[in-house]
């Protein structure tokens, strides 16, 4: 994309068809019932992708919605995250479950490192550091 | 009075009969900042305050970074912007709160200024704010014009056939999002198929939300059965976010994860929470909340669900406490967030209560009225009972109509409601079947379509679903398979509407602020902005939209009025005939009483509106009159349909200067020649229930007065019912049939009336 989105291709669906692809790259108007009934659609091709949530937060910065874009892009890092790692550093976050700092840094180093996920390995590597500010690396039960 | 002595009261009685009204099994708490019990100012609240040292926070509300918890370290790093601080702060909050309710301020400018506001910046300013300003300023400051609601559909049996049945129901009444929730947690995927199902059932484009374990949750919707989560809870002290087994890193990771699924995401806050779980800081409710909000917007999600959710009874026991969770709603919309305002859990046992509550949003808008109206009965509330259930629906929908309020709900008629829950539950049959899950029997199926809730059905229980739950979960079904199903089956309509539903998540337009679904489109912050301005701009009732809400069932007409009469009409005629004796001429037997009817008594109006046929009115009066000692003398008035009027104009042609004015519907007069036209002897204004033996009375004591007795007046005891309200529109379209009869001038005409012998 060289133009940035802006509110007026918002809702993509409608207003830019041309960009919206499920993650094996069929557009809303392949998916019919017809290709349902005929097995060529399966999950895979009603998952958002990684450039859709990048379009997303163009389109709510420019709706003057930083954060939730800042969220968008977290989250299209995210999507190349398995479900079970996704849940697993989840889990990590949550008080006392890391009972030291490594812990957390290990895992922001996994994000970085399997999954590029830059944003997403900063952001725990941020909880880290607060974390241990606020002595939360202690077992809770 | 008896000699025996009674004991001497010690109480007002009427104390002992508010005991027994249902407000008193609420209770209230005195106001207590130290233990967290006040509303919107504690003497521990910081005062506003932020600075800055090359653009990073050196403090806020009076704490320096060093101080800082958890919940001040998100929002200073990512809530509070360091460009816009130091203007907002600076302005005087009175002055940020006249900005919120001046219509020329136009919602951007103060969105803007938000951004760089602090917590107590945020509760200081609105604080300023009346219950009117508030609601006023909610209007015009929430995110998304359109207003929306949002249904709870649950049941105490967790029944999946019941849940679709239940699911069709609720997107028949509008409601753009539905929540269910389980009795037993495995049962989580079992009601996720059922609803997903029932709601595409009639249209497509209701959102779907399963609430359950966040990571349950997540591969719920991932299988593409639920479209939103909204249980993504924070709270303003950290001491309760770490008991709530969370951190704001991990919450804003949840978030994140959630939007890498495509599913749209708002967390939960709301005033009591905190006071709930232990850990308030002596802080006000709205201070609090005012944290967890500006962590919101820090985290990145569109939306909030608050407005004191499981919190907003025991903000109800407080001096304030609903204006509080106004006053919360509103910092939500301020920060930009798609606000489900709460109206969720029950906060009292008073109707009034209940009806007050509801107002101000009803009014003013939401973008999810309710973030959880409970679609079905109380008991089968699996979150607990809202403050408006299954029960009140209807007198929410007439709350729309009396209000030109657009509450996001459209009466539905009883056909159509049935026809939806028949399909609901024969397609969540097929699914069940097609996918090898279980075989519903025709038995089961049927006692659920009529059932209001699972008292009355014979179907799944809570086992049941466990097994249904748990195959779903354990074959990795998924919403594709569903489709399949109902195609299958011959449901395409609903495997249509399923399909249009998931296909959504692929461009991800729902998951910007305050989405929703409505007729086929997407529609949010974005594409459909609240541009309130004053009269004339914001959101609108269309016409189209303004037919839909007033349209109620049994709404009266002119014609069913008539229509009901003529059903009357053939009884009447074998019990009484009237015959014309030309114009009717002053009396001088002084023992004459003369009864002067209404232009449509007995020709196009048949009974009073106590159900009383007019024959046996007729008669009752004229037997009083004789067993008084006097003559009845009837007289049909064709200038006037008064009441008083015909009593008067009666009296001056009675021998007596007695007479009776009587109406079709039943009022009823005796009058006097001599008074003034309201002055007169005995009324019987209630005539719903005035009944015969009042009228035979009623009768008697016209003649005493004939001979110048002063007997006992007749009294139609009353118990306050709301007369008005039952038959007002009724009198007004009767009455209004007398009224096009009658004539000015036109000269009354004397009746010779025969009783015939039919009885009853």
């Amino acid at each position: 994309m060289t133009e940035k989105l802006t509110i007026h291709d918002y809702p993509l669906a409608e207003k830019r068809p041309d960009l919206v692809r499920g993650k094996r790259g069929k557009s809303p108007d392949d998916i019919t019932l017809a290709s349902v009934i005929d097995g060529e659609i399966t999950m895979e091709d009603l998952r958002i992708t990684a450039t859709a949530l990048l379009q997303q937060a163009e389109i709510a910065r420019a709706a003057s919605r930083d954060t939730l874009a800042a969220n968008f892009e977290r989250a299209a890092e995210m999507v190349a995250v398995p479900e079970d790692t996704m849940m697993r550093v989840y889990e990590l976050l949550r008080p006392g479950r890391a009972t030291s700092k490594t812990v957390l840094l290990d895992a922001a180093r996994e994000l970085q490192e399997r999954y590029s996920a830059t944003r997403l390995a900063e952001f725990v590597t941020e909880a880290a550091d607060v974390y241990e500010q606020r002595g939360l690396f202690k077992n809770r039960f | 009075m008896s000699e025996t002595s009674r004991p001497t009261p010690n109480r007002w009685k009427r104390f002992a009969e508010w005991d027994e009204r249902p407000l008193r099994l609420d209770k209230f708490a005195a106001e207590d900042a130290e233990n967290g019990f006040s509303a919107f100012r504690s003497p521990h609240d910081p005062a506003p305050s932020a600075m800055f040292s090359s653009g990073r926070v050196t403090s806020m509300d009076s704490k320096p970074a060093a101080g800082f918890d958890m919940i001040d370290t998100f929002i200073a790093r990512y809530h509070l912007d360091p460009e816009i601080a130091p203007e907002a702060m600076a302005m005087p909050s009175l002055e940020v709160a006249r900005m919120l309710v001046d219509m020329n301020v136009p919602r951007s400018e103060l969105v803007r200024l938000a951004r760089g506001m602090t917590p107590a910046k945020l509760a200081e300013v609105v604080a300023h704010l009346s219950s009117i300003e508030i609601a006023f300023a909610y209007s015009k400051m929430r995110a998304r014009k359109t207003p929306g609601n949002q249904a709870h559909v649950t049941n105490a049996k967790d029944d999946p056939l019941q849940m679709a049945a239940d699911a069709a129901t609720a997107v028949a009444f509008g409601f753009d999002e539905i929540e269910t929730t389980m009795r037993v947690a495995r049962n989580a995927w079992s009601n996720a198929v059922a609803c997903a199902v029932g709601a595409s059932v009639g249209r497509w484009g209701t959102l779907f939300q399963c609430s359950s374990e966040e990571a349950e949750e997540i591969r719920i919707g991932m299988a593409g059965f639920t479209s939103y989560a909204e249980t993504v809870s924070v709270y303003g002290t950290e001491k309760s976010f770490v008991d709530g087994d969370d951190t704001p890193w991990s919450k804003a990771f949840l978030a994140a994860a959630y939007a890498s699924r495509g599913i749209k995401m708002r967390c939960t806050s709301g005033a009591g929470s905190e006071l709930l779980m232990g850990f308030h800081e002596s802080k006000s409710l709205l201070y609090l909340e005012a944290r967890c909000l500006c962590l919101q917007r820090a985290m990145g999600v569109q939306g909030t669900q608050n407005g004191g959710i499981d919190g907003a009874p025991v903000t109800c026991t407080v001096p304030g406490g609903m204006r509080e969770l106004m006053a919360e709603n509103l910092i939500a919309v301020w920060l930009d967030l798609e606000c489900a305002s709460g109206n969720d859990a029950r906060p009292t046992e008073s109707e009034i209560r209940v009806g007050a509550k509801i107002l101000p949003y009803l009014i003013a808008g939401s973008d999810l009225i309710c973030s959880g109206f409970g679609s079905i009965l109380k008991y089968d509330n699996s979150f607990n009972a809202s403050l408006l259930n299954g029960e009140e629906l209807e007198d929410y929908l007439v709350l729309q109509r009396d209000f030109e309020a657009d509450g996001g709900l459209t009466p539905v008629d009883e056909l159509r409601i049935m026809d939806l829950r028949r399909r609901a539950v024969d397609a969540l049959g097929a699914v069940l079947e097609e996918l090898n899950l279980s075989q519903p029997t025709p038995a089961m199926k049927q006692s659920v379509v009529s059932a209001s809730g699972s008292d009355d059905t014979e179907s799944y229980l809570p086992r049941d679903a466990t097994l249904i739950s748990e195959a779903i979960k354990e074959r990795g079904i998924t919403v594709v398979d569903v489709i399949k199903a109902l195609a299958k089956r011959g449901f395409s309509e609903e495997a249509e509407n399923l399909l249009k539903l998931v296909r959504l998540r692929i461009s991800g337009d729902y998951l910007q602020t305050s989405a929703m679904v409505r007729g086929g489109r997407v529609l949010s912050a974005i594409n459909d902005p609240n541009d309130y301005l004053g009269p004339g701009t914001g959101y609108r009732l269309s016409e189209v939209r303004r037919n839909e809400i007033v349209a109620i069932r049994d709404v009266l007409t002119r014609e069913e009025v008539l229509r009901a009469e003529a059903i009357h009409k053939a009884a009447e005629l074998k019990r009484i005939n009237y015959r014309s004796l030309g114009p009717a001429h002053p009396g001088n037997d002084r023992t004459e009483v003369v009864i002067g009817v209404s232009p449509a008594f007995g020709i196009h109006l048949f009974q009073t509106v106590a159900g009383h046929p007019l024959s046996h009115v007729l008669r009752e009066l004229m037997a009083g009159i004789s067993e008084g000692g006097a003559k009845a003398r009837i007289v049909r008035m064709h200038h006037t349909a008064d009441t008083s009027f015909l009593g008067l104009s009666a009296a001056r042609l009675a021998g007596s200067g007695i007479g009776i004015g009587l109406q079709a519907k039943g009022t009823a007069v005796i009058h006097q020649r001599d008074r003034l036209p309201h002055n007169n002897l005995e009324l019987f204004s209630n005539s719903p229930i005035t009944r015969l033996e009042h009228y035979r009375r009623m009768g008697a004591n016209a003649a005493a007065y004939a001979f110048g007795k002063l007997p006992e007046p007749v009294v139609v005891p009353t118990r306050g019912e709301a007369m008005g309200s039952r038959y007002h529109a009724r009198v007004s379209l009767i009455y209004a049939i007398e009224t096009e009869l009658t004539r000015e001038g036109a000269e009354p005409e004397a009746v010779d009336v025969t009783l015939l012998g039919a009885t009853a």
